[in-house]
């Protein structure tokens, strides 16, 4: 047996990893001057391509913006380091690993998958880094699950959920059926829209509920099923690829004939946009008409992001963006790259994002960043939004004493 | 009343596409063993180049219908450029290998898609005349799924004439029975190969390119449609067309009337109904006992303990490896622990494949169920980690005794898929028990305690654990016990012949497998500081048989130097570059075709010649 052989493998093997410099997508533009300010970045890209490009572009974006503007703290660049997680926490643990010990970074950022975001921020926790999630919309990140390092970018499922149930409860419709794809995200979002509806209006009732597993939506026997149980209204949560085909079935079955429709996150163009004229016609969603927003921070953002990139922003730009220039802020607070007071800037940081300000909320380091609450249209065949309104999220967030009780947990 | 019968055609309309991707793989698997992974990219490829032909003449019925059919000639054509190009190589190599070639396939053509059409998902156009609904009993129903109802039966029909009326079909039918005595009548198996190859894959891209009037076109409808797909073609038996077909309709109504009653059951039905049809039907429902394929490891020569200073290579190694902390910084260090954890995984694994002959697709489960089993003892009864390191192997132990009395009594690719199921059961009950589990948001805070928290102190602790059990896996190997699984391996009638109770033997090696993988899971839960669902599903179990394959399974270092390859190239591919799975599915391409016998495998034949000279 050769044993020899093995070793010398082995060995050869273990050296490549050690010996070998990892290289990276460091962003080192600008005239800024002095040793950079290194955050590491991880994020799904080529789990999620459609969500995660944009928003890297984003961050981008940000990061070009602040070193023309002379960097921080006195002249020093602010230089990204970006890592693949493949989707899964614990790669991206070990990637996190791999950026705090090899690429010295200040503070970790990014991540899409919920399970991803709190592995991160466990991580995080543990080894006393700031990290700034930016897409998981777990409300476990910033609650049951919350921790000193740990802040949030996005409004979180409890917050998106409020904003439409505040449609829903001005809709006539009494019998409610849902359809969410079977993980967290779809349970939690199903859960609290159903409690907040029925605060608002005890008369409703929910008559069917379908479980899809995401991104394997069997839309034919799923539409049949709900449009079966006649309900009056329709509540989903499904995205992506799975939408796409419950529109597409659902229209064929006659399943949104007279029945409104309302639906979180539909009207982010990452999800409008692939269905081009078959987008669904008035229904009520969380999203970002892009093109129709004219306040001064979303024009500056729009033309600048246009301008470079050459393709309009997604909602994944606008997070990439925000939470690049929220980090950049938080340092220069803070005055330092020491996380302690890092952590201690970020804690009630208020940044201008291109919805406009936004405030890290100290209480739970769940930033204040709101969504467009609309009806989507089908205009020159694009799917986009129509009699939208800026819902703010700090007006969608439960009680202080709730949210003070959820983080003791 | 009408809603069930339009919810039965609701069901069958998914049966169509299911039986299209499935006849093929069954067609493909029955002639040439090969258990094809890039069956799914295959169907993925057919809806993206379907997507582009439809969106360019896809206006008119012809446009249409002639882009569908051409995107499946292309595609097939592309499957038999794999056969010629990269599976012919290794008809030579032990049986399974060619499954490593197929997942590198797979990981390039995702690469590929990516950059040929945009990360974004594309839906494509409508089939012209066929837009709209037809009422059946008053329920409005897709005209199109009409069509697709209508296009399974022709193509089983078409299939059928295929194979009973022509030369060619009779000779496929000949192969699949006795693969040897055609070649020995003068057929060139490689030629037919190349056919069935083309065939399946043809199917395979049919399938894809007919789904873009009904789904948007994503580069995830590969791993989606390959796992059901090859449910399909067991449940149905093997090689058999009729089986496929009959299974693809069951699966389809138990779908379409599963979630009426339960509708959070889509998540593991499949995967239940196999365990059942299996757990009754040994060979599926329409498969025969002869059409079962031979053990996974071709004997090849025997393992034989090395003699003089190879005897200490373990042994050096382990010391080697120790010395370690002294020079690699953290993070060289945490890959390292990860290296030594898989290895334990890919060993634990290659005690069933290499030595029982016995090939399992869901490994993950019991390194899954160690990681919980530590965690779940850390979260609810607050244990000190040397307890919870302890409940690991237990947990894994006791599931992998429970699945593997019914796994062991079956062979093959069913033995095979048992075990998938099996895992995936284990996987939906931690997905969807939140209470217990924390469902897919996992268990946080599963950190070591101060003393083993270091980087280096953790590395040996993990070092210790899990070469200690490493060492215990060899002994086994070389032990009355290695030998008499072997004999089981090499012939399970002479075994049985002279008293041993083959069965018996393979159970216990698929617990001590499970446990071993469990130690390795609860490890694993330590370093990472949290455990989700992800460490049992379907790509944990891949990744551990490509660690297998890779570095061979005729040698016992051969897993623990697959482990360690496979998990370097990939750290470092994923942190070089965002085109990480190209570049790996690459490797394994090359690494393949240059040894075909594994790395391991390859380095002891070069001895071995040395040694002869």
């Amino acid at each position: 047996m050769n044993r020899r052989h093995t070793l010398l493998l082995l060995g050869a093997a273990a050296l490549f990893a050690v010996a070998q410099p990892a290289a990276s997508y460091a962003q080192t533009s600008g005239p800024a001057s002095g040793e950079p300010i290194r955050v590491g970045e991880v994020n799904s890209y080529t789990g999620l391509p459609a969500f995660t490009i944009p928003y890297r572009q984003g961050w981008q974006l940000a990061v070009e913006e602040v070193n023309a503007a002379g960097g921080l703290l006195g002249g020093r660049k602010l230089e990204v380091v970006s890592r693949d997680d493949a989707g899964k926490p614990d790669d991206a643990v070990r990637v996190a690993q791999e950026l705090i010990s090899n690429e010295k970074v200040a503070l970790l950022a990014g991540t899409y998958f919920s399970h991803v975001g709190l592995a991160v921020a466990d991580f995080a926790a543990r080894n006393k880094v700031p990290f700034v999630a930016a897409e998981p919309l777990t409300d476990a990140i910033t609650w049951t699950k919350g921790n000193r390092y740990t802040f949030r970018l996005r409004p979180s499922t409890y917050m998106q959920a409020a904003m439409l149930v505040e449609e829903a409860a001005k809709l006539p419709a009494k019998r409610w059926a849902t359809v969410a794809p079977n993980y967290e995200y779809g349970q939690s979002a199903v859960s609290w829209f159903k409690q907040l509806l029925r605060e608002k209006r005890p008369d409703v009732e929910f008559v069917a509920e379908q479980w899809p597993v995401q991104g394997k939506l069997e839309a034919g026997p799923t539409v049949q099923a709900l449009a079966a149980a006649k309900p009056d209204a329709i509540f989903n949560v499904t995205f992506g690829a799975d939408l796409a085909k419950f529109v597409r079935e659902g229209e064929g079955r006659g399943l949104f004939r007279n029945r409104p429709v309302v639906s979180l996150l539909t009207g982010e163009p990452e999800y409008l946009e692939p269905m081009k004229d078959e987008a669904p016609e008035g229904w009520i969603v969380t999203g970002y008409p892009w093109e129709q927003i004219d306040t001064p921070e979303h024009k500056a953002f729009r033309d600048a992001y246009q301008a470079r990139f050459k393709e309009p922003p997604r909602q994944g730009s606008v997070v990439g963006y925000a939470t690049f220039k929220a980090i950049a802020a938080a340092v220069a607070k803070a005055g330092s790259t020491d996380p302690e007071k890092v952590v201690d800037a970020l804690s009630g940081l208020q940044v201008t994002s291109p919805f406009g300000p936004v405030t890290f909320r100290a209480l739970d380091h769940q930033a204040t960043m709101g969504a467009y609450v609309g009806k989507t249209t089908v205009k020159d065949g694009h799917g986009t939004m129509k009699d939208w309104r800026y819902a703010d999220g700090a007006n969608y967030l439960p009680s202080d004493e709730a949210v003070a009780k959820l983080r003791a947990e | 009343m009408s809603f069930y019968f339009v919810q039965f055609l609701s069901g069958l309309a998914a049966a169509a596409t299911l039986f299209l991707v499935s006849s093929g793989l069954t067609i493909v698997f029955g002639v040439t063993r090969i258990v094809n992974f890039a069956h799914g990219s295959f169907y993925m490829l057919g809806a993206y180049m379907g997507w582009s032909l439809i969106e360019r003449w896809g206006t008119t019925p012809l446009g249409f219908w002639g882009g569908v059919a051409l995107a499946s000639l292309a595609v097939g054509l592309l499957g038999a450029l794999m056969e010629v190009g990269l599976l012919r190589r290794l008809y030579r190599s032990p049986e399974l290998f060619q499954l490593l070639a197929t997942f590198g396939v797979v990981l390039v053509v995702q690469d590929v898609a990516s950059a040929a059409w945009g990360a974004e998902d594309l839906l494509g156009r409508r089939a012209p005349g066929l837009k709209g609904s037809v009422d059946i009993l008053d329920q409005p129903f897709p005209l199109y799924d009409l069509v697709l109802i209508g296009l399974g039966p022709v193509v089983l029909g078409l299939l059928w004439l295929l194979f009973n009326r022509t030369r060619w079909g009779t000779l496929v039918r000949a192969a699949t029975q006795d693969r040897e005595m055609a070649a020995a009548l003068g057929v060139d198996p490689a030629r037919l190969f190349t056919g069935v190859l083309f065939l399946g894959s043809a199917l395979a891209g049919l399938g894809g390119a007919l789904q873009v009037p009904r789904e948007a076109v994503t580069l995830h409808m590969d791993m989606a449609i390959v796992v059901e797909a090859f449910v399909v073609v067991v449940v149905g038996g093997m090689g058999s067309l009729t089986g496929a077909f009959v299974a693809s309709l069951l699966i389809g109504q138990l779908q379409a009337f599963g979630i009426l009653v339960f509708p959070q059951i889509t998540l593991v039905l499949v995967f239940l109904f196999m365990a059942v049809v299996l757990v009754i039907r040994p060979y599926g429902l329409l498969g025969r006992a002869e059409d079962a394929p031979p053990t996974a490891a071709s004997p090849g020569p025997p393992l034989v303990l090395a003699a003089g200073l190879g005897r200490w290579a373990p042994a050096l190694l382990l010391a080697v490896l120790a010395l370690v902390p002294l020079v690699a910084g953290d993070y060289a260090l945490i890959v390292l622990t990860e290296v030594v954890i898989l290895a334990l995984v890919a060993a634990s694994l290659h005690l069933l494949i290499g030595l029982g002959g016995l090939v399992s697709f869901g490994h993950a489960a019991y390194f899954g169920l160690g990681a919980y089993g530590a965690a779940l003892m850390v979260k609810h009864l607050a244990a000190p980690m040397p307890l919870a390191l302890a409940a690991a192997p237990l947990l894994a132990g006791v599931g992998a005794l429970i699945a593997g009395w019914f796994c062991v009594r079956r062979s093959g690719l069913y033995f095979a898929m048992l075990t998938l199921a099996f895992a995936q059961i284990a996987w939906s009950v931690v997905f969807q028990w939140y209470g217990v589990t924390g469902g897919d948001n996992g268990i946080l805070g599963v950190w070591p305690p101060g003393w083993a928290s270091g980087k280096a102190a953790y590395y040996w602790l993990t070092l210790a654990l899990a070469g200690g059990a490493l060492l215990l896996l060899r002994r086994a190997a070389f032990a009355p016990f290695g030998y008499t699984l072997r004999a089981g391996r090499d012939s399970a009638l002479r075994a049985e012949a002279v008293g041993i109770d083959v069965r018996r033997h393979q159970w216990l090696a698929f617990a001590l497998a499970g446990s071993a993988a469990g130690l390795a899971g609860g490890l694993y839960a330590f370093a990472k500081g949290s455990v989700f669902p992800t460490l049992m599903a379907v790509p944990v179990s891949v990744d551990a048989l490509v660690m297998v394959l890779m570095g061979g399974i005729q040698t016992l270092s051969g897993p623990v130097v697959g482990a360690a390859v496979f998990h370097l190239l990939e750290t470092q591919a994923m942190s070089l570059t965002d085109w990480w799975r190209l570049g790996l599915g690459l490797i394994i391409v090359v690494l393949v075709l240059a040894f075909p016998k594994g790395i391991a495998g390859f380095a002891r034949d070069l001895w071995l010649r040395r040694a002869e000279r």
